[in-house]
């Protein structure tokens, strides 16, 4: 109980100026009590679009994918895209968070929290895209009746629903502490549905040694076991391309190119989601410039991961130069396609590897224009897969065009506006921060641990200190 | 044997018990078998809506134990096709499927390419779906709908099609084609009670093909396109009786295919097609080689197709 007795002071001694520890669980917490109206009107913008983005959806449903720009030679189009696109941004975050929980690195505490969130709600529409892109939406239940084992999309369903479990777990486990916090924090000032919700979702958590004991294993097992599946889902993503016999995509590399591909977009989905929750959440003293700049530097190591991909990929293929490859590297490099090839290359590779690697712009604000730079690089590129991989003929016939209609722009807006709403709504239901952590990292206040042990027990918040972990 | 024994249909009542479960098996059905999930599974699909969608038909017609099965194959003579050109008129191969299957606009099920031959001037290419005997697009289907029969013909079953179009990526002969809108089809066409075997009425949102007509065979018929062919340049026969005919004469198909030289499309792929070529760009018929160009096909009940859509590839 010794080491307990440490955690258990929080509201202590109410009318000491606020330490460090309650300004954090203040600012975390804060943002779970208030909803300003600007807050709704954003809500509000969301959903509009989303319903924008529905009606567009509604007249697919009735006339058929003749609404949309794909047809018989080049199938499939921005919503295939966008599925690749947003399953990769997931890749950010569990796995970043994984691997750093992993190797125990302490900097990015503060930010696991924000990343596990971001893979959770990319999942959760990423997995929409496919559904949208139905010629029968009417049948999917034919996928659990009919399911192919064999088939490269049924190992997508497997994969992603496995992924999209595991990380929900993922992100729950760590919550648990900071749900006992809130219940305990908000008291009666809170709403009685989120009195109701932080007792149910706490679990009971006291933050006895028992329970840190569990959850300690607990999140050991998951993170652990959530990199391989994190890994698998875009492999099998991938797949989808790289199982057929079409010239551009029908390449060995493409697994660990999407892979790469997924972290890279994930590191800067995240530094973009930072800055913008920074900012808006006044976090400027538990997210500094040193994750900015540490994500910064994974960010510029996976700008030259991708290069090496990209030119195993196009050295290879591109030096034997087969009938396919030759009219692929045309339309990519000098044809239709190379203003966005060329953006990719150098506005997403190289210019924010150039950013990261001089020390002048390793700023706040040159990290996030190179992940700004990167994210955008990183959709141009999942839509140059899809679309110019289906653009190479396959027997003579004059090579198809595809350009996405209204009703794709419109879905697709649809999407980030959901994503958008996603974050902004949970944002409301947890901290963004995963307070226990980082509370326990930095360690409890010197003046303050001195606290006498008999007040401790029954006063256990959803907190615990370095101690408690043997 | 004769060519008319040969093309007989199988005597009636003969049809096998069923044909999907056999089909499933086949596919290896493994993952339907995770203990009560899967008897969950069965007990969906055995549920009255989906069963009578697709009937017990799927190409097995022929599938009758202790019967030799039929192994249909194509041969198309590419010295014998100008493209039409000499009779003046569209392909005739791809005006005959359209018409005998209500292929919707624009699909063409049998499409006459026109290839560049290396020293100059088009080579005609009538193509068909190629009937792969390791078929990408049934390997990729995440539900079954598309699928090889034991006469070796693949099929989609319209009633079970998601419409996901893994399959058109897949294939590598750009043989498939998507109902993208409301198919046109003529009225008469929904008379027809459906069967993947000839696939009308279609179905908005799925995927159709070239289906090799195995139900003519079995009639006694030749495929619409190889019966439509003015130079008959195209065989269709059985690679288990050995013996494949234009309507004209009976050829041994084994020495017929050796001694002129036959091939298949992308052969390196090892898709094993059964459609086979014999090289050649019209000599047969005198087309001069350097003239190129087709008359475009027609969809003759485009205007009688109400409220359907049309759309380009």
């Amino acid at each position: 109980m010794v080491a307990l007795s440490r955690a258990g002071f929080t509201r202590a001694a109410g009318n000491v100026p606020p330490s460090w520890r309650e300004r954090l669980e203040g600012r975390a917490l804060r943002p779970l009590a208030t909803g300003g109206p600007a807050y709704f009107s954003w809500l509000a913008f969301l959903l509009a679009v989303m319903g924008w983005a529905i009606y567009a959806y509604s007249t697919q449903v009735d006339q058929g994918l003749i609404v949309t720009g794909m047809r018989d030679r080049i199938s499939w189009g921005l919503y295939i895209a966008g599925f690749v696109f947003f399953i990769g941004i997931s890749h950010a975050g569990t796995l970043l968070s994984a691997i750093l929980r992993a190797t125990k690195a302490r900097w990015q505490m503060s930010i696991t929290r924000m990343a596990e969130f971001i893979t959770v709600v990319a999942l959760m529409v990423g997995a929409l895209f496919p559904l949208i892109d139905l010629g029968r939406p009417d049948r999917l239940l034919h996928v659990f009746l009919y399911g192919r084992w064999q088939s490269p999309l049924l190992w997508d369903v497997f994969a992603i629903t496995t992924y999209l479990t595991g990380s929900m777990l993922y992100l729950y486990l760590p919550l648990v502490p900071d749900f006992a916090l809130c219940r305990d924090r908000l008291g009666p000032t809170a709403q009685r549905w989120q009195r109701w919700f932080f007792r149910a979702a706490s679990l009971g958590w006291t933050g006895t040694v028992r329970q840190r004991q569990a959850l300690e294993r607990a999140m050991t097992v998951m993170m652990v076991v959530i990199i391989p599946v994190a890994v698998s889902v875009h492999t099998v993503v991938s797949w989808i391309f790289a199982m057929t016999l079409r010239d551009p995509v029908n390449s060995t590399v493409f697994g660990a190119f999407f892979v790469a591909g997924a972290i890279f977009s994930g590191i800067a989905a995240i530094i973009i989601l930072m800055a913008v929750l920074r900012r808006l959440l006044h976090l400027e003293e538990y997210i500094t410039e040193t994750q900015f700049v540490n994500l910064g530097y994974l960010l510029g190591a996976f700008t030259l991961i991708m290069g090496y991909m990209n030119l195993s990929e196009y050295v290879t293929t591109g030096y034997k130069m087969e009938e396919g490859t030759r009219f692929h590297f045309q339309q990519l490099m000098v044809g239709p396609f190379a203003g966005l090839f060329w953006f990719y290359i150098i506005g997403g590779l190289v210019i924010p590897g150039l950013i990261i690697l001089r020390p002048r712009t390793r700023t706040i604000k040159g990290i996030v224009t190179a992940a700004v730079l990167v994210l955008v690089a990183m959709w141009i590129e999942r839509y140059l897969i899809v679309v110019t991989g289906f653009r190479v003929p396959l027997m003579p016939y004059q090579p198809a065009d595809y350009l996405p209609t209204w009703v794709e722009w419109s879905v697709l807006g649809g999407a980030f506006a959901l994503f958008a709403f996603l974050i902004s709504v949970f944002g409301k239901l947890f901290p963004v921060i995963s307070v226990w952590e980082v509370v326990e990292h930095r360690g409890p206040e010197p003046s303050r641990s001195k606290a006498p042990a008999e007040e401790a027990p029954h006063r256990m918040t959803g907190t615990m200190s370095e101690g408690g972990i043997p | 044997m004769t060519n008319r024994e040969m093309l007989s249909p199988p005597p009636a009542g003969a049809v096998p018990k069923s044909g999907r479960r056999r089909f499933l098996k086949s596919l290896g059905s493994g993952v339907l078998a995770l203990g009560s999930l899967g008897a969950l599974v069965g007990a969906a699909r055995r549920g009255p809506g989906i069963e009578n969608g697709s009937a017990p038909h799927e190409g097995v017609h022929a599938a009758v134990p202790g019967k030799r099965l039929r192994r249909w194959a194509m041969v198309i003579d590419l010295r014998q096709c100008d493209g039409c050109q000499s009779v003046d008129k569209p392909p005739q191969c791809t005006q005959a499927c359209i018409e005998g299957h209500f292929a919707p606009e624009p699909m063409q099920w049998i499409e006459v390419y026109e290839g560049e031959l290396p020293g100059g001037g088009v080579q005609f290419i009538p193509t068909p779906c190629q009937q792969c005997q390791n078929p990408p697009c049934v390997n990729v289907c995440p539900v079954a709908a598309t699928f090889s029969t034991p006469e070796g013909v693949v099929l989609i079953d319209q009633d079970r099609c998601i419409g996901c179009r893994i399959c058109m990526e897949a294939c590598p002969y750009d043989r498939r084609f998507f109902n993208w809108g409301q198919p046109p089809q003529p009225p008469e066409a929904l008379f027809v009670e459906y069967d993947p075997e000839h696939q009308t009425p279609a179905r908005k949102g799925t995927v159709m093909k070239c289906n090799f007509c195995p139900h003519l065979a079995r009639a006694g018929r030749l495929p619409y396109c190889a019966r439509a062919c003015p130079n008959n340049a195209i065989y269709y026969g059985d690679l288990e009786e050995d013996l494949a005919t234009n309507g004209r004469e009976v050829v041994r198909l084994s020495r017929f295919l050796a001694e002129h030289s036959s091939y298949r499309l992308k052969e390196h792929l090892g898709t094993e097609p059964r459609v086979f070529y014999i090289p050649g760009h019209g000599e047969g018929v005198g087309h001069d080689s350097y003239r190129g160009g087709r008359k475009a096909t027609q969809w003759p009940w485009q205007k009688r197709a109400e409220g359907a859509a049309t759309w380009s590839r």
